[in-house]
């Protein structure tokens, strides 16, 4: 179980997140959705432990343990894993190595073998035919020269692979065109499962048509404003952020 | 009126006596002492550099680089006593168990014992300079002293007093050697005193011939050793000559070197050099584009850290036209360590059509890591293509945080990105035995470091 509770954090000496409560339980898909600004993004980097996101109220209990005190590997080490808005582009390391050194740390870190070239080979030919990927995104240098929507199944793929307790996705679906964010969001439904918890951080309602949340929150202003089931995603879509004292109409 | 000589200026005579003071006793005892113009080059040498001394930093190809520390140190040329080592393992670029031609010096002196030359097709020679004095005073004649200039190096002055020894290679024309010739360099030094040697490289390679030679530099022991290396390359009419350089040397080493090269019509000069070593390092590259549609490759990586200092000055001198030339430099520098990156391109006013290409880029992994970076194009032709790039940067934060978020560690992540980085000029390592060779050398660097 996942427990935010009065979450602050500060970026650049401005306060982004004002107090965020928010508890997901294993197998549950939380949605969060909100305006520009609102703090979305923040969320998901203080989760992840990005540098420069300081954290100064609240805490984060990630299965009984502080996950605020972990470093970002010991975080993706006990499961966590986020799905990058805009994955990074790594030139001169192979997607291949960059996958392999991923799962041998993560092996590594839960006291499993590493594995062999031709146990990983196998295993990433598995995943990548599920996604529809050809081996030569694999031989590429990780996201150099990606389409929007190779990023995504790119991002897609690790996941599969690491197989994570807790998935942040974040903005998944910006840049995809419907085809493309059907193939991601399949790959994300084969993933579901009782064990896996899921956080889908998105400004559209689109995407939840395919990946469909067991709840949904909205975040305005740095804090959860409201929280209901997955109409109200429906309702968002409908009567915008105005409600919650933003107009984006402009 | 155009010229090549780097000014004299800065000189200063007062640092030279120290290190020539050895060369009364010494003389007498250098081989080839019967041959004239032997004995005349020394003799120009001696003389040149009692006028000048070491190079000081009011020199300006030595603005960056201070030779200070050299004069606080009493050198003593290295003599047969010394370099008395053993090995069991030589570094090579060969897999395992497989044998090849290859040439050791240790402090400068030719170990026929260590070195082998029997599985070179005909057509090859593969000797110590020492010995070909005798046996080969005319090829020799012909070529030494005439590429590295004393006139305007004080250290090739210096080199050419103690000329004695070091490696010589001649592939005769249209001679293909496929196996890469190993030349390795062992400073051992002593405990006792700074020891100091001057080796000399030739190699010939004749009109459409095809050579691949590895040179490694290392270092055993603990002493304080000043290796003042001087290269003379020949590359002839439609040849092809690779020559790679791997240096690490300990970190009491200093690691002096000039190659000059010069390549004729249709021919290929292609360098690379690996510094990982030596307290003090600089790789002076010179290669001189003779003919018309000649092409030079001249490139290498440099990894800096704790308080060494690795110094790459390369001048590219398209005499002629149709010439190309490419140079991918990259260099990572870390703790208080300093690099230096001096390129400069001259395209002559006849060499039109010229293609010409400098890269260098640094990458500086903490606040007091230095890198002084200095491209220079002299350009008289106007119908050129030319261009340069230098930057100077760090570890990029989202690439590192993106690695993190998948577990690898902050160390592993680290080395992922400087081996990424660093691929970028090892690319450029033509023949895959010396490159992975050459990777592997990297990658250990990199572990060390965790």
């Amino acid at each position: 179980m996942i427990e935010i509770k009065n979450l602050h954090a500060k970026v650049d000496g401005k306060d982004i997140l004002k107090g965020v409560d928010l508890t997901i339980r294993p197998g549950e898909v939380h949605a969060i959705m909100g305006p520009n600004g609102a703090g979305k993004s923040t969320l998901s980097y203080v989760l992840a432990g990005r540098e420069g996101y300081e954290v100064t109220e609240g805490s984060v209990t990630y299965y009984g343990k502080d996950l605020l005190a972990l470093e970002p590997e010991q975080r993706a080490a006990e499961g966590v894993f986020l799905a990058f808005q805009y994955p990074v582009e790594i030139p001169g390391v192979a997607n291949t190595t960059f996958l392999k050194t991923a799962i041998n740390a993560m092996r590594k870190h839960r006291g499993e073998k590493e594995l062999d070239a031709m146990q990983f080979l196998k295993l990433i030919r598995e995943k990548t035919k599920a996604l529809g990927m050809s081996d030569e995104m694999l031989k590429r240098a990780v996201n150099v020269g990606f389409s929007g929507g190779e990023k995504k199944r790119n991002e897609t793929l690790q996941m599969a692979v690491l197989e994570p307790k807790f998935a942040i996705l974040d903005e998944t679906d910006s840049g995809l065109d419907i085809d493309a964010l059907k193939i991601v969001a399949e790959g994300v439904n084969a993933l579901r499962s009782p064990e896996r918890s899921m956080l889908v951080i998105t400004h559209y309602q689109r995407l939840l048509d395919y990946i469909v949340p067991d709840h949904v929150h909205v975040l305005a202003a740095g804090r959860v404003v409201k929280s209901g089931g997955k109409e109200l995603a429906l309702e968002l879509e409908k009567n915008g952020y105005r409600d919650f004292g933003v107009n984006e109409a402009a | 009126m155009l010229t090549t000589t780097y000014a004299t200026r800065g000189a200063d005579p007062s640092t030279a006596p120290a290190f020539l003071a050895p060369l009364d006793q010494l003389k007498s005892g250098l081989p080839g002492a019967a041959l004239s113009w032997l004995r005349d080059l020394r003799e120009q040498g001696r003389e040149r550099f009692a006028a000048v001394g070491l190079p000081t930093i009011r020199n300006e190809t030595w603005r960056y680089t201070n030779l200070r520390d050299l004069t606080k140190l009493a050198f003593h040329p290295a003599d047969a006593a010394d370099g008395n080592v053993r090995f069991d393992v030589l570094p090579t670029v060969r897999t395992e168990g497989q044998t090849g031609p290859r040439l050791v010096f240790v402090d400068g002196r030719f170990r026929a014992e260590l070195s082998s030359t029997e599985a070179l097709p005909a057509g090859v020679e593969l000797l110590s300079l020492a010995a070909a004095f005798a046996s080969h005073g005319e090829l020799i004649g012909e070529h030494l002293g005439r590429l590295a200039l004393a006139d305007d190096r004080p250290l090739v002055a210096l080199n050419s007093a103690f000329l004695a020894d070091g490696p010589v290679l001649r592939v005769a024309a249209g001679v293909a050697v496929d196996q890469p010739i190993e030349l390795v360099f062992v400073s051992a030094g002593s405990d006792e005193r700074p020891t100091s040697f001057h080796p000399r490289t030739l190699i010939v390679a004749e009109a459409g011939s095809r050579a691949v030679v590895v040179e490694h530099h290392i270092g055993c022991g603990t002493g304080t050793t000043l290796a003042n290396h001087v290269a003379e390359v020949f590359v002839g009419e439609g040849a092809t000559l690779y020559h790679y350089k791997a240096q690490r040397e300990t970190a009491s080493a200093f690691h002096l070197s000039h190659t000059a090269a010069t390549v004729a019509k249709d021919g290929c000069y292609d360098n690379f050099i690996l510094t990982l070593g030596a307290r003090l390092s600089r790789n002076e590259v010179t290669s001189v584009l003779a003919g018309t549609d000649a092409r030079t490759h001249v490139s290498g990586g440099y990894m800096v850290r704790g308080s060494q200092h690795a110094d790459t000055t390369t001048l590219i001198d398209h005499a002629q036209p149709n010439g190309t030339s490419r140079e991918v430099y990259k260099g990572v520098i870390d703790d208080t360590g300093r690099a230096v990156f001096q390129g400069k391109i001259i395209v002559r006013p006849q060499a039109q059509k010229t293609d010409g290409h400098q890269l260098n880029r640094a990458l500086l992994l903490s606040d007091t890591a230095e890198i002084d970076a200095k491209p220079e194009l002299e350009i008289h032709a106007d119908d050129v293509k030319c261009s340069h790039g230098c930057t100077a940067g760090e570890l990029d934060d989202a690439a590192l945080f993106y690695l993190r978020a998948r577990g690898i560690d902050q160390e592993t992540a680290r080395g992922l990105l400087i081996g990424a980085f660093l691929g970028e000029a090892m690319e450029e390592i033509a023949e895959e035995p010396v490159r992975d060779a050459f990777q592997a050398l990297v990658s250990g660097w990199l572990e060390e470091k965790r």
